[in-house]
């Protein structure tokens, strides 16, 4: 079954601009999916389309095949929303917050309780759970909005951009949290400006650019596109000439480390093979970039490009 | 969503609006005691002996409920104004929004939110006025009925007016330049037989003067108004502000982009 259907989603704003443009996707239950853009892409736009906080101009959304115009209700219930922005009663107790969203999904107050304190728990928020939520840091309110999105249960959970701002730490706990309930059957959306977080997490993905989808596919096939990936060679001891790599193009980053460029196709046995030989010896190895930013780049460019000859 | 289901919600927005006034309870509830208090002072006892009798009763005993009625209209307004566009200026409306909650009873959990401080700071009030006045009822049954009725007219109009509202600015227009002059004029302080034809023609287009008449019977037995005219003028007001504000709602004015 499909978690999500939108098809041929227009969204035109007061004042003619144009967020969406005709945007079709699908979300299969069950899956982790990445909807990635550059700002004012239209991202928010769509979600706040999909959970009925921003009208649509034309189009038609479909949620575990309840459909929007329809049946309404069928489909808020089947949504949690982590949204951008905080949008929480600052002057309310954390648990407050999370008990009354219960209740606007029609929980009785017993089991809203059960249901806050297992997630607060789990969010690591139980300690603050009578602190007024303007107290917490950062971190703490992203997790509130998150045990607040997912105290009805719900069947699909969109998060926009839930990791903002948040330190490295408390985003690899949120990982593995959000691993954790979409291995139990939540089917997530997910829109990040990490992308080594779309990378690390989603199995598919949407890129969105100019109100359209410009890239719909499996996160292997779109990494499987790159062509070429940089590594970063940190070496041992200085060497006065930058040594000569048949097959693979290198090039100083300063006198400790060199960037090479390697083929898809190549591997780096060789590349090492080569540096024993010359007698070079490397401390450490890294990628020079993320991989899908290097793709997630490559993508909009080209999008751009398309957008300013259409306009010519 | 099931009847028991739409009724939880209900519970939740009606709780959730109480704890919000009185948590601030030195914003909402004491502020009317003292300010009643001050008007029984200086109307009542400074000036109210000099103007004598007005309608065969004391001043003060004609005033109170004039006063006790304005402290009501008043708050049941501001508390849904002031609440209403807070959710929307800090974005917790969206909690309601994206849940599968009715919007009528998104309306009617504001309105009794609205209504429930309406009437506790009317007792406040009530309880104040017992130490100027010896208050008895005449009809317990219009009392109660018409300052339920005119608790959740004003609190429908709070909400409309904090749909429409976009800055601070908005929520305070209505009540400074429109209810305050209305109440006023609305036969508080006054009874609009001391006024000439034209000036009492032109009174009865005030809307709160039928509800402060019919609450004046309540506790004295007499009112410039018939109350059959009072109950269905203050009903039609009712439905026509929810039916209003259901469309605004349906329509997503003021919460949705």
């Amino acid at each position: 079954m499909k978690a999500l259907s939108v098809s041929g989603l227009h969204k035109t704003y007061t004042g003619g601009v144009q967020a969406l443009n005709g945007i079709d996707l699908s979300v299969d239950e069950g899956d982790f999916f990445a909807l990635l853009g550059p700002n004012g892409a239209g991202k928010s736009t769509a979600i706040g389309i999909i959970t009925s906080l921003v009208n649509k101009s034309a189009g038609s959304i479909r949620v575990f095949d309840h459909d929007l115009d329809t049946d309404p209700t069928a489909v808020k219930a089947c949504i949690g929303l982590v949204p951008q922005e905080f949008n929480f009663n600052t002057f309310e107790p954390t648990r407050e917050i999370v008990l009354n969203q219960a209740g606007y999904y029609g929980i009785p107050r017993r089991e809203a309780s059960v249901r806050a304190e297992l997630l607060l728990r789990e969010l690591d928020l139980w300690d603050k759970r009578r602190e007024v939520a303007r107290n917490l840091s950062g971190g703490m309110k992203r997790r509130l909005m998150i045990a607040r999105a997912l105290v009805h249960r719900p069947r699909l959970l969109i998060l926009d951009e839930p990791t903002a701002g948040v330190d490295i730490e408390i985003r690899r706990s949120m990982w593995r949290f959000l691993r954790e309930i979409n291995r139990e059957g939540t089917t997530i959306i997910l829109t990040t400006h990490y992308l080594e977080e779309a990378e690390s997490l989603c199995r598919n993905i949407a890129i969105i650019d100019h109100g359209q989808i410009i890239e719909d596919t499996s996160m292997k096939s779109l990494l499987a596109k790159l062509q070429v990936e940089h590594f970063i060679l940190d070496l041992h001891q200085p060497i006065d000439v930058l040594p000569d790599l048949p097959g693979y193009r290198a090039h100083w980053v300063d006198e400790l480390s060199m960037e090479v460029e390697v083929d898809k196709a190549q591997g780096i046995n060789e590349l090492f093979a080569m540096l024993t030989s010359r007698g070079i010896e490397v401390t450490s190895l890294r990628n020079k970039s993320n991989r899908l930013e290097e793709l997630f780049m490559h993508l909009v460019e080209q999008g751009a490009t398309r957008s300013t000859e259409s306009a010519a | 969503m099931s009847p028991r289901e739409i009724l939880t919600a209900f519970q939740t927005i009606v709780v959730k609006e109480v704890l919000r006034f009185l948590r601030i309870w030195m914003q909402t509830i004491l502020p009317p005691a003292i300010t009643t208090c001050l008007y029984f002072i200086i109307f009542g006892n400074l000036i109210g002996p000099r103007i004598g009798d007005m309608d065969g009763f004391d001043y003060m005993d004609f005033i109170v409920p004039g006063l006790i009625m304005m402290a009501v209209i008043t708050n049941a307004y501001s508390n849904v104004v002031s609440s209403f566009f807070g959710s929307k200026f800090q974005r917790h409306i969206e909690e309601m929004i994206i849940s599968p909650v009715p919007n009528s009873v998104i309306i009617l959990g504001f309105v009794a939110g609205g209504v429930v401080r309406g009437l506790l700071v009317g007792l406040v009030v009530t309880l104040v006025a017992m130490l100027f006045s010896d208050l008895s009822l005449y009809n317990a049954w219009v009392t109660v009925s018409v300052v339920f009725l005119t608790s959740v007219l004003f609190s429908l109009g709070g909400l409309i007016n904090g749909v429409y509202a976009r800055s601070f600015d908005d929520i305070s227009i209505v009540p400074t330049f429109i209810l305050t002059p209305l109440t006023y004029l609305g036969g508080v302080f006054y009874s609009i037989n001391l006024l000439s034809d034209f000036w009492q023609g032109l009174s009865k287009l005030n809307p709160i003067l039928y509800m402060v008449n019919t609450f004046r019977y309540g506790f004295l037995g007499v009112s410039d108004i018939s109350l059959g005219t009072a109950y269905t003028i203050i009903v039609i007001f009712i439905a026509i502000l929810f039916l209003v504000a259901l469309r605004l709602l349906r329509r997503g004015v003021g919460v949705r982009t």
